[in-house]
């Protein structure tokens, strides 16, 4: 496991972040760190508020109170340029894809890279296509339509093109939700593999067991509108939050079928 | 920022390249024109030795853009090789090295003069389609209709209501004004071409006639198209993008049944009232203007107007309305239905929709005035 080389370098930091919709406050004080080059689960029940935070975070959702630091910058405080230029810097995979409908997968491919880099249309072609290939498509989907895709390879296309600019931080926003066991399995690889090849830092909601068990490094989980635990799977596992348990231990959990604690 | 990321130096058949700084996004256009420089300047070489040791980032961008590097050069049958990369970047080059060059599509070859003809073939065939889509849906709303007549009960009343106070009651205020105003501008332009003549009392027969027979109908129809129809093909647009037509059908529920009957039902009922009510907002405006601009008081008017129109000129104009309705209303629901997945295509419908139904209007109201012409109305 990619346990950090001594120094943790945090390049998410949320500190007390309160978000609300009208009187009902999802978000109470939220802290959480994400250090650079893992892959951290964030769990929570439905409706906890995970992606309500993962908004809060990319800026999608105003905040009432807090600070929210993307590689040490203030984002709700920032200038323009300098959020941009840390938006630049990091890809979304939106839990339906979010892909142009009336663009073809090569020109949503393009279309983040065209905006912010002045690169000739034979490289952007090229490019297209070697990012189609690291998510495991070809270039025979290039001229298809977000509608004529499959599930599975919307979110492909939906991974290539948040990874298009080569960001630090990608966040999933469920990743594998509507896949098949295989097809979610083959996600879960995918990650870790561009994990390692381009040295992500990985930001995943998700509700499948096995991809946490597989892929994170670290779990943080979301409760009452606080974060109640982080920590490897072991700790999770060791437990004795109630919900925790209910969670990790449950009927639905590998840890009741087989002992993989040493994951 | 002007020092060079890529510097070569040949010596016989041998070239060594030496790649330095940051290889990434930022950096890609330069870099691209510096190593396609490098490997057109470069003549005749056996050997490419690529030093990579200086290269302190690299991500995808510079990665791809070294292998295209060395595939270049590979295409020239010289031999490459790259040494000094960093360990942690040989992920990234075993991840590039093995994309393939797309296959490009075999171009269906053809003059300009086949395309042309193509496109119009396939213009005509999308005409008929929707000449087809029209009348397959104007059946298909019969059988819902003989259908709900049979069993009452399973008319959407409600969903009538709603839509009626949509396009109905709530468009009484717009229709109105815009009538009022055309009503006005008729008779001014009457007024000041007419007292050339010294016919200024025709005006009159002038605004009566033309409103109640022609404008009023089709002025209202026109609006509608543009208010209601276009509103329908977007929320049946966007229920066929989100399978909830689907849904609705394997709920054992006829969408016809459910969601168009209503709306066009509200349609047969919102436009003949409008048209009435938007005839009387422009015999009103042109009233107002031939008073205020022609000095014809609104007794002399009334008086006229008595003598010019009839019962039947009224009649005319109003035997009309639904018919436009339902042309406004079918148009609006077959090109909902037509919508495909993307947002491109909901905007296509719509606009289609407007202007097919806008267009049909006009010449369903050339087809009436000639029948009534023809039977003497």
């Amino acid at each position: 496991m990619a346990q950090g080389n001594g120094r943790r370098d945090v390049v998410i930091e949320v500190r007390d972040v309160v978000v609300g919709f009208g009187d009902h406050l999802v978000l109470d004080h939220v802290n959480l760190d994400v250090y650079r080059g893992e892959i951290l689960g964030f769990v929570g029940g439905s409706g906890a508020g995970k992606s309500v935070l993962t908004r809060a975070i990319i800026g999608l959702l105003p905040k009432r109170a807090g600070t929210i630091k993307v590689f040490g910058v203030e984002m709700s405080a920032a200038s323009d340029a300098a959020r941009q230029a840390v938006e630049r810097h990091w890809g979304v995979l939106f839990q339906q894809g979010a892909l142009f409908s009336s663009l073809t997968v090569r020109e949503n491919l393009q279309f983040p890279i065209r905006e912010y880099l002045k690169v000739s249309q034979t490289l952007l072609d090229e490019l297209a296509i070697a990012k189609l290939e690291m998510v495991g498509l070809d270039s025979s989907v290039l001229e298809k339509f977000p509608s004529e895709l499959s599930g599975g390879m919307t979110k492909r296309v939906a991974l290539a093109r948040a990874l298009a600019l080569d960001p630090e931080i990608v966040f999933l926003d469920e990743p594998t939700s509507g896949l098949d066991p295989i097809g979610a399995g083959a996600f879960d690889t995918l990650i870790m593999t561009l994990q390692r090849t381009l040295g992500l830092t990985v930001f995943m909601v998700t509700h499948d067991l096995d991809s946490l068990h597989t892929v994170c490094d670290r779990i943080a989980v979301l409760a009452d509108g606080k974060v109640i635990a982080a920590g490897t799977m072991d700790t999770m596992l060791a437990s004795t939050h109630p919900w925790l348990r209910a969670y990790f231990h449950g009927t639905r959990s590998r840890a009741n079928h087989l002992d993989v604690a040493k994951i | 920022m002007s020092e060079l990321l890529l510097e070569g130096t040949a010596q016989g058949e041998r070239l060594m390249l030496a790649g330095s700084g940051a290889w990434v996004a930022e950096n890609a256009r330069r870099l691209e024109i510096e190593i396609d420089a490098a490997t057109r300047r470069s003549g005749e070489v056996r050997r490419v030795d690529i030093d990579m040791g200086a290269v302190d980032h690299l991500d995808t961008f510079g990665a791809w853009l070294l292998e295209r590097l060395m595939r270049d050069f590979s295409a020239r049958g010289a031999a490459t090789q790259v040494y000094g990369l960093k360990d942690n970047y040989r992920a990234l080059m075993d991840e590039v090295h093995g994309v393939k060059p797309e296959q490009s599509p075999a171009h269906s070859g053809g003059s300009t003069i086949i395309y042309l003809i193509a496109s119009i073939g396939r213009s005509i065939a999308t005409i008929g389609g929707s000449f087809s889509a029209f009348i397959n849906m104007l059946g298909a709303l019969m059988v819902a209709l003989l259908r709900v007549i049979a069993h009452p009960g399973r008319f959407r009343f409600t969903a009538m209501v709603h839509q009626l106070d949509n396009v109905g009651w709530r468009a009484v205020p717009i229709v109105m004004l815009i009538t009022f105003l055309i009503g006005g501008i008729i008779a001014q332009q009457g007024i000041f071409h007419f007292s050339k003549f010294g016919a200024d009392i025709y005006v009159v027969d002038m605004v009566g006639i033309l409103v109640l027979r022609e404008i009023g109908v089709l002025i209202v129809a026109i609006m509608v198209a543009g208010r209601s129809g276009s509103a329908y093909t977007a929320e049946l647009g966007t229920m066929q993008m989100r399978e909830e037509i689907d849904a609705l059908r394997t709920m054992g529920f006829d969408p016809i049944e459910v969601l168009i009957l209503p709306r066009i039902v509200a349609l047969l009922i919102a436009v003949p009232i409008l048209a009435f009510l938007g005839s009387m907002a422009a015999l009103y405006g042109g009233g107002l203007v031939a008073w205020l601009y022609g000095g014809i008081s609104p007794e002399i008017y009334l008086s006229r107007l008595k003598e010019a129109v009839t019962l039947q000129t009224f009649e005319v104009g109003m035997i009309k309305a639904p018919f436009m309705a339902m042309v406004v209303g079918v148009v609006a629901c077959v090109d909902g239905l037509a919508v495909k997945g993307s947002s491109e295509s909901l905007g296509l419908q719509t606009t289609a929709s407007v202007v097919e139904s806008i267009f049909l209007v006009i010449v369903l109201d050339g087809f009436f005035a000639m029948f009534f012409a023809s039977i003497g109305m």
